[in-house]
């Protein structure tokens, strides 16, 4: 067995952390008092198959700190245990740590031993009631490992007759066997029907082994760590007499024993009476393994962790783009055919054939698109887990609503939404939902409703944070930005542009900074961050009943609208999310501040006019502002006025890096090819209005 | 050209030995360059280009290849030779160039494709300082090919140095 098992790591961190959120959204998902037999087993399932796969690769204290949790599930899992707020909080912890260990597996660092072992001891503590207990089972457990003398095992193996067909084949256990020390084996061919009724396929022979050695049960169990859901296992010490040496190696068999059995067990107090044990246990590894569920390697559809360079695509994706491509092929043989003897009368099917190239072209273009869009659940499976933890710790008792979660959207929209929306909900939590005794005073339910809204609208991904608190005092909003000098006392404002200024950076106004949200870092970022995204934020709100954010965000970052607009003989683009307005000059209405810099009068606005002919020392037709046109842009909250020689057509555009084959270019965001095949600049609003105070710096 | 034509039918079609590298070779101000042919992607003649704002003058512009955006450069001018006017020979050689494992497409303006040598990696002499127009740490060594020399262009540091660095490394 000398493969390179490393080849296989990354598809084992990536299942163990799919795992994880699976057993951490079970986990929240378990109610308390009544759990739902499916929900533990499915947690159950992702335990298991993380450890299974961390054994194999030879993480030992990731699998070893996997079974007590697994242990634990299972007891949950038959009945045998009840599930508790405790309990389950200890899982989530557990699944912390797990995901911190893995991780730290995963990059070759060191694991925080001390912090496992705490959270793994009280996970011992939980399974074996008494804190004496516990020590006992530390004890036992050492001796355990310490215990590497010669010892003789008895070991039944009856697999269950699909063994065969899930790819794993006896001859090749025993061989691993026969590597740990001396063994035996002896074929049992009582099952063995007559020769016209047996299925070829199916395994009828079950075998008992003898193996002696220097070797510990966990080797052992290592040996049958793939098949140990489909076969009737036990694994006995041979020939110890004595009571004591009964029960250290009993409990690793009982306890292994009731991972097989998902009917009760007697919990582990009752281990301290060896004489007990042996036959019960034996008595219900024979009869419970058949009905045991399969165990598959975990097979949910979730994403990869965001870091990672690849994607899940849906098989139905796939072949919707197989059967597209076969068109394709199709068209194009057809254009051949006809491309071969040109008559006039070929020129009708010509043009069909060139639409139909069209059309496919187009469906092979949205297709592929949709091999970026993953939906909206993978960036809110992590909210249930944050509400859960942030109510414990202030009090409030919150629910949280998902709705829309399979609206699709772009994955590195995805990815770059997450922390602005999570910075949302804390804010939701932290200063909208108040405390379940002002809600009953407020005469509102003690528990509070925040709510995660995602839809399609257009070309737009909607992502709607509601929450019934108490709403933004406008007055204290206001209050508060007078005091920080962003607004003057005297200033009209509506309230949406008072909401607005909330985004105003260094803006908060929580009484006291918790460690929550509060700290005025933050609710800017998370404006620019959706503004980098090509996208935007308001906020409604009513005081005493509540906010409701709205974000819009753009489906994908890979195709904008665009406006085509000409300097000279230069044709750009700018985004149209970006323009306000386009106005022909009056020179009335032009400034020029100390013969520089030049003011146009919008309105009650005065906006600064960038040349682009200058920005960019282009030769433009004219730069009289009068012969052209002023585009009223805005970028970052700042306005101003683009001086062109003429507008061209609106359309949409695809993006284009410059940097894969060049670098960043200052003012530009990136390049097209536009329908005659040259490539055209799209311009970057706010890159642009920042080069055009640097020129002017300069040439003052 | 002709002349040059007439070696390469020598060349071209024989056995290729493991030890010989291809290089495909260009002139420019009456000098012959040769660059590793593996890295030619392929050769056009020029044709217009859209031009960035801000950069050196060295950088004409860029093009759309197959859907890609790819920056043309003339080597002329990167060289600090005088730029000449383009004309029917003037060709547009698309390379790949690598630098710390990142890949990137350029194009650079060249007078004329010549042709294309297979050359033994033992005869490339190292350049020494002879005073050539183009800066010694641009050339990574020199073949004399029937009693021509020809200079072999590093051609991933001619792309990587001074604006067309890579972008990280320029912000760093």
């Amino acid at each position: 067995m000398s493969i390179d098992m490393s080849q296989f790591y990354q598809t084992f961190f990536e299942e163990s952390f799919e795992g994880l959120d699976v057993m951490e959204s079970g986990l929240l998902g378990l109610d308390v008092g009544a759990a739902d037999a499916e929900t533990v087993n499915t947690i159950f399932r992702a335990a298991h198959s993380i450890k299974g796969g961390s054994g194999t690769f030879g993480f030992t204290s990731v699998a070893d700190f996997t079974h007590v949790m697994e242990t634990l599930l299972d007891e949950m899992r038959d009945g045998s245990r009840m599930v508790t707020t405790e309990a389950v909080d200890l899982l989530l912890k557990s699944v912390d740590v797990l995901r911190e260990m893995l991780t730290a597996v995963q990059s070759e660092s060191d694991i925080d031993v001390e912090h496992v072992s705490s959270i793994q001891k009280k996970l011992e503590v939980l399974l074996h009631g008494e804190s004496t207990d516990a020590e006992a089972d530390a004890e036992s457990e050492q001796s355990i490992s310490e215990d590497s003398g010669a010892s003789s095992w008895q070991i039944s193996f009856k697999p269950l007759d699909y063994l065969l067909k899930t790819g794993n084949d006896p001859v090749r256990i025993f061989k691993e066997l026969s590597l740990l020390g001396e063994y035996e084996v002896e074929c049992q061919m009582d099952n063995l029907p007559l020769f016209a009724d047996i299925d070829p396929e199916s395994c009828y022979l079950f075998w008992d082994i003898k193996l002696s050695g220097e070797i510990k049960k966990e080797q052992i169990e290592e040996v049958f760590e793939w098949v140990d859901e489909d076969c009737e296992l036990n694994i006995e010490l041979n020939g110890s007499s004595e009571d004591e040496s009964v029960t250290e190696e009993l409990k690793p068999v009982v306890e292994e024993l009731k991972e097989v059995a998902p009917v009760a067990v007697e919990t582990s107090a009752n281990v301290t009476e060896p004489t007990k044990k042996t036959e019960p246990a034996n008595e219900t590894s024979l009869s419970i393994a058949s009905t045991q569920e399969k165990v598959k390697p975990s097979t949910t559809k979730k994403a990869v962790s965001t870091d990672s360079g690849s994607i899940r695509v849906s098989i139905d994706k796939v072949d919707a783009l197989i059967n597209m491509v076969g068109e394709l092929v199709i068209t194009q043989s057809m254009l051949g055919q006809l491309g071969e003897r040109v008559d006039e009368d070929s020129l009708e099917k010509l043009q069909d054939g060139l639409a139909q190239l069209e059309r496919n072209t187009r469906e092979l273009q949205e297709n592929v698109m949709r091999i970026r869009m993953l939906p909206i659940s993978f960036a809110f499976q992590r909210f249930p887990r944050m509400v859960r933890d942030l109510s414990g710790k202030l009090g409030k008792d919150i629910e949280l609503r998902l709705l829309g979660e399979q609206t699709e959207l772009d994955k590195t929209v995805m990815e770059k939404i997450g922390d602005p929306l999570v910075h949302l909900v804390r804010n939701s939590i932290d200063h909208g939902i108040e405390m379940p005794d002002d809600r009953e005073a407020a005469g509102k339910p003690r528990t509070g409703v925040v709510e995660l809204n995602a839809f399609h609208q257009g070309g737009n991904i909607v992502i709607e944070i509601t929450d019934d608190g108490k709403g933004i005092d406008r007055d204290v909003v206001f209050s508060k930005a007078v005091e920080k000098g962003l607004v003057s006392e005297n200033d009209n404002l509506t309230d949406e542009q008072v909401y607005d200024l909330i985004f105003a950076p260094g803006f908060s106004t929580a009484k006291e900074v918790s460690d929550v949200s509060g700290r005025g870092v933050g609710m800017d970022v998370v404006k620019r961050n959706i503004r980098e995204l090509g996208g935007n934020i308001e906020i409604v709100s009513a005081k005493g009943e509540g906010s409701k954010i709205t974000i819009r965000l753009p489906l994908t970052l890979a195709i904008l609208d665009g406006q085509l607009i000409r300097v000279g003989g230069d044709t750009y683009i700018v985004p149209l999310v970006s323009i306000i307005e386009s106005l022909q000059v009056k020179a009335a209405q032009v400034n020029a501040i100390a013969g520089q810099a030049e003011l146009y009068k919008l309105r009650d606005e005065y906006i600064p006019v960038v040349r682009l002919h200058n920005v960019f020392d282009l030769k433009a037709d004219s730069e009289v502002l009068t012969d052209g046109l002023i585009v009223v842009v805005e970028g970052d909250g700042q306005r101003a006025g683009l001086f062109v020689d003429d507008l061209m057509g609106q359309q949409q555009v695809v993006i284009k890096s410059l940097e894969t084959n060049y670098r960043p270019v200052d003012g530009v965001s990136g390049a097209t090819i536009l329908g005659d095949g040259t490539v055209a600049l799209i311009l970057d609003i706010t890159g642009l209005i920042k080069l055009s105070q640097q020129e002017r710096i300069e040439a003052a | 050209m002709t002349e040059a034509a007439q070696t390469a039918e020598g060349n071209i079609g024989i056995e290729i030995n493991a030890e010989e590298d291809q290089y495909l070779t260009f002139i420019m101000a009456e000098e012959e360059y040769g660059v590793d042919i593996l890295r030619v992607q392929e050769i056009r003649g020029w044709d217009n280009v859209t031009p960035i704002p801000n950069t050196p003058k060295y950088i004409k512009g860029v093009i759309n290849l197959r859907g890609t955006i790819v920056p043309i450069v003339d080597l002329r001018e990167r060289f600090g030779m005088e730029g000449v006017e383009y004309g029917p020979t003037t060709v547009v050689i698309v390379l790949k160039v690598i630098k710390d494992d990142v890949e990137r497409i350029m194009g650079i303006v060249v007078d004329a494709v010549s042709d294309v040598y297979n050359i033994d990696a033992a005869e490339i002499k190292p350049a020494p300082d002879f005073g050539s127009v183009v800066s010694i740490e641009f050339v990574s060594g020199l073949v004399s090919i029937q009693e021509k020399m020809l200079i072999i262009l590093d051609i991933d540091h001619v792309l990587n140095s001074g604006d067309l660095e890579i972008a990280d490394q320029v912000k760093g």
